[in-house]
């Protein structure tokens, strides 16, 4: 079944099917592509990489994180005034009070309000889609702890370390990987049905760059299996922690002596503003993907907009890491309806090869992620030979068939059940033709700066997950961020718990700060009259935008 | 189709959609209003190519997360079909909308610390699973073609492993609920027992127990600690130097030569 692709584009498969042969014989005799040197990398990264090219890239002319160089559209956000920073409201009576307030009710979010819950504080979380509704979800593949044996977190902190090439935050690391098999364990006994032996040992898988068997799964769904049981559980909790869905954060409240004091949330059904006034509060939005820097796909979830960074970054946090992103070599670049979703590592990890217009190979599959994708933007863009969609996007192949006649046939659907029928109903049999792929954004790994106890530059402000920088230094690696999540979200649940057991002095919530941003974008000449946080993603067409004739920030 | 050059840089719009210039326009009907969309777009993103901006029945995009199920006919056909609003084709006279949440019952407390056997903990906390009338509605309903009816029917019997496993691909979208005649909201249930399947049912893991027991211990602290103090050459020599476990180890089987860390 190849009825997908348009005359043209399987006219172009001809040329993929005409050089397998040769690399089907070439693949069995243990013959690969040469991988890079490390000078290679470098030219290749320096050339292509989004991150280490000037295109696309300024210096962010505001606050704590001044001068450094981040994505054009997150610093277009940072350098955005607030929704209300005009608006006075009376801000004497919060509409809620509670010990901690949560933001973000995905994986991070809503361990934090576990954590905090247990230790007998009140919790409100506040999310702006539905809980549940994060990258969480989308992890497949899934979460590391050294349990086993022959492990321990020394040895998966020096995999930590050297997959983020050295320039992680160590106490972070320290942090993650000594209370990994802690949330493995904390996941089993709420009933998450992990892939288990029959004995009740875990099954324990390598991953990119791991040097013990530690990987986590439950099938091919394992984010989504940890949300559910989160979820479920933090239900089982209504006597401590309430829930707001549709209700996103647009500004944290800051008290006289600068310490967070709950935040503003926006009702989006109705459009009403509330206040909450929070004891501590803990910032777990998740990632930026739907920013989509340079206007590349994400895999990301439809609410990856960094409304948290946003709201910190007013509020005086500071950020780390920000100038680092992860792009995944291989999205989904054709068919139109896919484009963006992550076709998995596996998919090379079994043999699958990257083939430009000419059906030749370009490049060792199985180079670091950042490597890899820099190799396929220059394949395309650098030397022309990409081959292009009808709508002008731009993908290299990646040859799936070669895995069935490496493996035998029924190896790509057993394999990779997923993915054959995601393609499959848009009449693309990836067992009999090839995928074509285009970088995809896929992980922020800068964010809002902590410590080990989930604390952020600003006090009564915790952070945990993907909208915090430093434990994946530069570079994540395949299952950490699931954990990630869970050690810092339960940390910063803890954390909170021991401020208020010192005691914990709120002073009057106030909202001066935003004017204070205000103004210092306007003396700084950055006012373009530009509005964040983003909240939601546009995606009408040209045509429908300028039929909205009220709508006037370009961020909106 | 041919080879792009230096200066034709593909084009980039994220997830917006560009209908190629000879696109095929259909009619399709939102709600029972009309609109000309690309003929190859899911009902996610024709919505979005309409105009929609989503607040509810939208979340990953990808199919796994149970926000954009939905409920539609064709025209001229009787039959009522389900998808995901992500994940389905747009048709000619396609007439759509989204379920983007319908009240469902959850059982309020779930306590896996029970002496009651698992059947009879499911059969408590949901009774309403006997009233099925066996319609198999719900299961040609799944828009991820799980055996819904199936499920429930293990619950009755008594299995509530066999259950747990049958239903474990459920997104929680809701759509077996909205059509079920015996009111009960499966996905709900399914949800309770894989949770009792798994924390009562299935062996605990001793060595990750013991593990745990370690860390709590603090026994990896110190090393840690040595770790984080070291200098960055010291610590890219440990890191190129450690032993890797061998692809085919049987668990618990490989030891490492250095087990000073362990």
């Amino acid at each position: 079944m190849s009825e997908g692709y348009t005359p043209e584009m399987l006219d172009l498969i001809k040329k993929v099917e005409e050089s397998r042969p040769q690399r089907l014989s070439e693949s069995r005799a243990g013959k690969a592509f040469p991988a890079m040197s490390m000078d290679a990398r470098d030219v290749v990264l320096n050339a292509f990489h989004p991150d280490y090219t000037e295109e696309g890239r300024r210096a962010l002319g505001i606050g704590p994180n001044k001068d450094e160089v981040y994505p054009e559209e997150l610093v277009d956000l940072l350098e955005s005034r607030s929704l209300l920073e005009a608006v006075n409201p009376d801000l004497s009576t919060p509409d809620y009070e509670t010990d901690v307030l949560v933001i973000g009710g995905g994986g991070g979010g809503s361990a934090a309000a576990l954590s905090a819950a247990g230790e007998g504080l009140d919790v409100i979380l506040a999310t702006k889609l539905r809980h549940g509704d994060s990258n969480t979800v989308m992890a497949e593949g899934g979460i590391q702890g050294a349990d086993q044996e022959p492990d321990s977190p020394y040895f998966h902190y020096l995999d930590v370390i050297g997959g983020g090439h050295f320039t992680n935050e160590r106490s972070l690391v320290a942090a993650m990987t000594n209370d990994a098999p802690l949330i493995i364990e904390w996941l089993e006994s709420l009933g998450m049905m992990f892939d288990k032996h029959p004995d009740g040992r875990m099954k324990a898988r390598h991953g990119g760059g791991t040097s013990r068997k530690r990987m986590h799964s439950a099938g091919d769904m394992t984010g989504a299996e940890i949300m559910r049981v989160l979820r479920d559980e933090t239900r089982n909790r209504k006597d401590k922690i309430k829930i707001l869905e549709f209700s996103p954060a647009v500004e944290l409240l800051m008290d006289e002596n600068g310490r967070c004091a709950g935040a503003v949330l926006n009702n989006m059904e109705t459009g009403a503003y509330y206040t909450v006034k929070a004891k501590t509060t803990v910032i777990a939005t998740g990632g930026t993907g739907r920013l989509h820097y340079r206007g590349f796909a994400c895999t990301n979830h439809y609410g990856a907009t960094g409304d948290g960074l946003v709201m910190a970054y007013r509020a005086g946090a500071k950020l780390g890491y920000m100038d680092s992103v992860q792009y995944h070599p291989t999205g989904t670049a054709y068919p139109e309806q896919n484009v963006g979703l992550l076709v998995t590592e596996k998919v090379r990890g079994l043999g699958g090869q990257l083939l430009n217009i000419d059906g030749e190979q370009f490049v060792f599959p199985l180079e670091p992620r950042d490597v890899e994708s820099a190799a396929i933007i220059r394949e395309c863009v650098g030397n022309g030979n990409g081959v292009k969609t009808p709508t002008g996007r731009l993908g290299v192949w990646l040859d799936s068939p070669l895995i069935d006649e490496l493996h035998g046939p029924g190896t790509v659907q057993r394999e990779l059940p997923a993915k054959y029928i995601q393609f499959k109903r848009f009449g693309i049999d990836i067992a009999k033709v090839p995928m074509l792929v285009y970088p995809t954004l896929h992980y922020q790994n800068g964010g809002i700066a902590i410590n080990d106890q989930s604390e952020s530059t600003i006090p009564g402000l915790y952070a945990a997950g993907e909208t915090t920088g430093g434990v994946h230094g530069h570079n994540r690696l395949m299952g950490n961020s699931l954990l990630d999540i869970l050690v810092f979200g339960r940390r910063a649940g803890q954390s909170a718990a021991k401020a208020i057991a010192g005691g914990v002095e709120v002073g009057a919530a106030s909202l001066a700060h935003l004017a204070e941003y205000g103004k210092a974008l306007s003396d700084a000449g950055l006012d373009r009259g530009a509005v964040s946080p983003m909240i939601l993603p546009n995606y009408a067409t040209d045509e429908i935008r300028s039929r909205r004739w009220d709508v006037k920030s370009p961020t909106v | 189709m041919t080879k792009c050059t230096e200066d034709n840089k593909p084009i980039m719009v994220g997830d917006r959609t560009i209908p190629p210039p000879d696109a095929r326009y259909i009619t399709i009907s939102i709600m029972g209003q009309p609109y000309e969309v690309p003929e190859t777009l899911t009902i996610l993103k024709a919505m979005e190519f309409v105009g929609y901006q989503f607040k509810r029945g939208c979340g990953c995009r990808g199919g796994i997360c149970g926000a954009c199920g939905t409920f539609y006919r064709i025209e001229g056909d009787h039959t009522l079909q389900t998808g995901l609003a992500c994940q389905t084709v747009v048709e000619p006279g396609m007439i759509l909308a989204q379920i983007p949440f319908f009240p469902s019952n959850r059982a309020s407390e779930l306590d896996l610390e029970t002496k009651m056997p698992a059947d009879q903990q499911i059969a408590t906390m949901y009774p309403e699973i006997f009233r099925c009338v066996g319609c198999g509605t719900c299961t040609r309903t799944c828009p991820m073609d799980i055996d819904v009816m199936g499920y429930i029917a293990h619950f009755k019997r008594g299995d509530i492993m066999g259950g747990a496993e049958q239903s474990f691909d459920c997104i929680m979208c809701g759509l077996c609920a909205a059509r079920c005649p015996a009111n009960i909201s499966q996905f709900n249930v399914a949800m309770t027992a894989r949770r009792i399947a798994s924390a009562r049912l299935t062996p605990k893991s001793e060595v990750t127990a013991a593990r745990a027991e370690q860390v709590r211990s603090g026994r990896y602290e110190p090393m840690l600690a040595e770790l984080c103090a070291l200098s960055g050459e010291e610590l890219k020599k440990l890191y190129v130097e450690r032993e890797r476990e061998p692809d085919l180890a049987k668990p618990g089987e490989w030891m490492p030569a250095d087990q000073t860390h362990l």
